[in-house]
């Protein structure tokens, strides 16, 4: 069995510690969290690949530093919060670890950490998504 | 108890101008006593990012849906709903949403499957709200519950399951999808979710109308004369007519079933909410391909 990396662990925890209700409130952090775009990719927006699975459109971008840590990078308009909020879970989720390790993400990760409910099964989608991508993005960057 | 209605001249021309209000309206009524604000919208939390004061949020997904079965909730399901945000039986509900209210008129829809008799959209919704920069607040204000009472579900008048489809040829169907959808390019609508159908294309003989032709830019409903022009004029719906309405899971044809019922003034119009995602998977179902309508099938013995 693979061990979640453990930032990963961390939010999951977070989110299933809380009441229903609050759990949204904690998906609006992230959104709120979401860092900016970094410069580079703000002035080179065809970088950027939007994830067609999600209701809003968002955009992601990978790499790997220098010394080989995983960043993920994204993009949404502040009226779609609820994309904002799984794009910034798993930028904060992902940022830092290895190519090996985010491969190892187990791809039901967002079913994982208590939104279903809250959110609903379908809207979920658009994050599984976003993860599937990211992983196929960091495939090709090291192919 | 009502709210007075609104009596903004753009809305004398609808047939039903009762069910709209304006942001002009709302923002001076928004505190009357018997009058609730619903916010329902695509995104779950857009309601906590901010809304109107003293608004309530109805999710679609988490609170209209039946968790179990592909249905509605149930009459003491509702009932609950209600009581726990403060709306009675007669009070005036005001939905409002993002997108154009694709999805507050989709809740507008369910409480007329409970008979609500004073339900209306505010034009425009949530954009229209915002761009003229109306108050905002994320303070969730204390709700009193009601004692709203348990009303049995009505689907009939307003709803057509796939048996009532497959009956109805020779009558008029809208299909309410992109053109790409309609067509049979794709099953699901560009940049959204794919959920599955297994089919592409249309029901035959449907006329295609995008829901969103009924919206003008600024999200308010276009004026009464344009949308004669798109439904009566174009898809040649006469007086009279018996209507369904359908697209992929229900919630775009609501908004037409809305422009259709109250603002165009058919009163015989439902809406197929199990839609391409049921018709596109179900065995044994006609299905045309490409940008005709299609003929209407052979009646199956």
């Amino acid at each position: 069995m693979s061990v979640l990396p453990s930032q990963l662990a961390e939010i999951q925890e977070d989110f299933l510690a809380l009441e229903q209700k609050d759990r949204l409130l904690l998906l609006l952090e992230f959104a709120n969290d979401l860092p900016e775009l970094p410069q580079e990719y703000q002035d080179h927006p065809d970088l950027l690949e939007r994830v067609v699975e999600c209701q809003s459109p968002v955009f992601i971008f990978v790499n790997l530093d220098a010394e080989g840590a995983f960043h993920l990078h994204a993009t949404a308009p502040r009226e779609s919060p609820t994309t904002r909020g799984f794009a910034s879970i798993l930028a904060q989720g992902l940022d830092g670890l290895s190519a090996q390790q985010v491969f190892a993400v187990p791809d039901d990760y967002p079913q994982s950490i208590g939104l279903s409910e809250a959110v609903s099964p379908l809207r979920l989608r658009g994050m599984s998504a976003m993860l599937g991508r990211a992983k196929r993005q960091l495939r090709e960057r090291l192919a | 108890m009502s709210a007075p209605i609104d009596t903004t001249e753009k809305f004398a021309a609808y047939a039903h101008p009762s069910k709209l209000v304006s942001t002009e309206w709302l923002a001076e009524h928004r505190t009357d006593a018997g009058l609730v604000v619903v916010e329902s919208d695509e995104d779950v939390l857009l309601y906590e990012v901010g809304h109107i004061p003293g608004s309530v949020k109805i999710d679609w997904h988490t609170d209209l849906n039946d968790k179990v079965n592909r249905d509605y909730i149930e009459g003491a399901a509702f009932a609950a709903l209600m009581c726990s945000k403060g709306i009675a039986r007669d009070s005036t509900v005001v939905i409002y949403g993002d997108k154009s209210n694709w999805w507050a008129a989709y809740a507008l829809w369910v409480f007329t499957l409970f008979g609500h008799d004073d339900v209306r959209l505010l034009d425009g919704g949530r954009t229209k709200w915002l761009a003229e920069e109306r108050e905002l607040t994320t303070d969730v204000s204390p709700v009193t519950p009601t004692d709203y009472p348990e009303t049995p579900r009505n689907d009939a008048p307003i709803r057509a399951f796939k048996s009532d489809v497959l009956a109805h040829f020779g009558n008029p169907l809208i299909d309410v999808r992109s053109d790409e959808e309609y067509s049979g390019a794709r099953t699901t609508m560009p940049a959204y979710p794919e959920e599955g159908a297994l089919r592409g294309g249309h029901i035959p003989t449907a006329a295609s109308v995008p829901w969103a032709r009924a919206a003008a830019t600024d999200s308010t409903f276009k004026t009464r004369t344009e949308l004669d022009d798109i439904y009566r004029g174009e898809a040649g719906l006469a007086d009279g007519d018996n209507v369904i309405a359908y697209c992929r899971i229900g919630e775009r044809s609501s908004h037409t079933w809305f422009v259709l019922t109250h603002l165009l003034g058919f009163d015989n119009v439902r809406n197929y909410d199990g839609s391409w995602t049921e018709w596109g998977n179900a065995v044994a179902v006609p299905i045309a391909v490409g940008t005709a309508p299609g003929a209407a099938p052979v009646p199956r013995r």
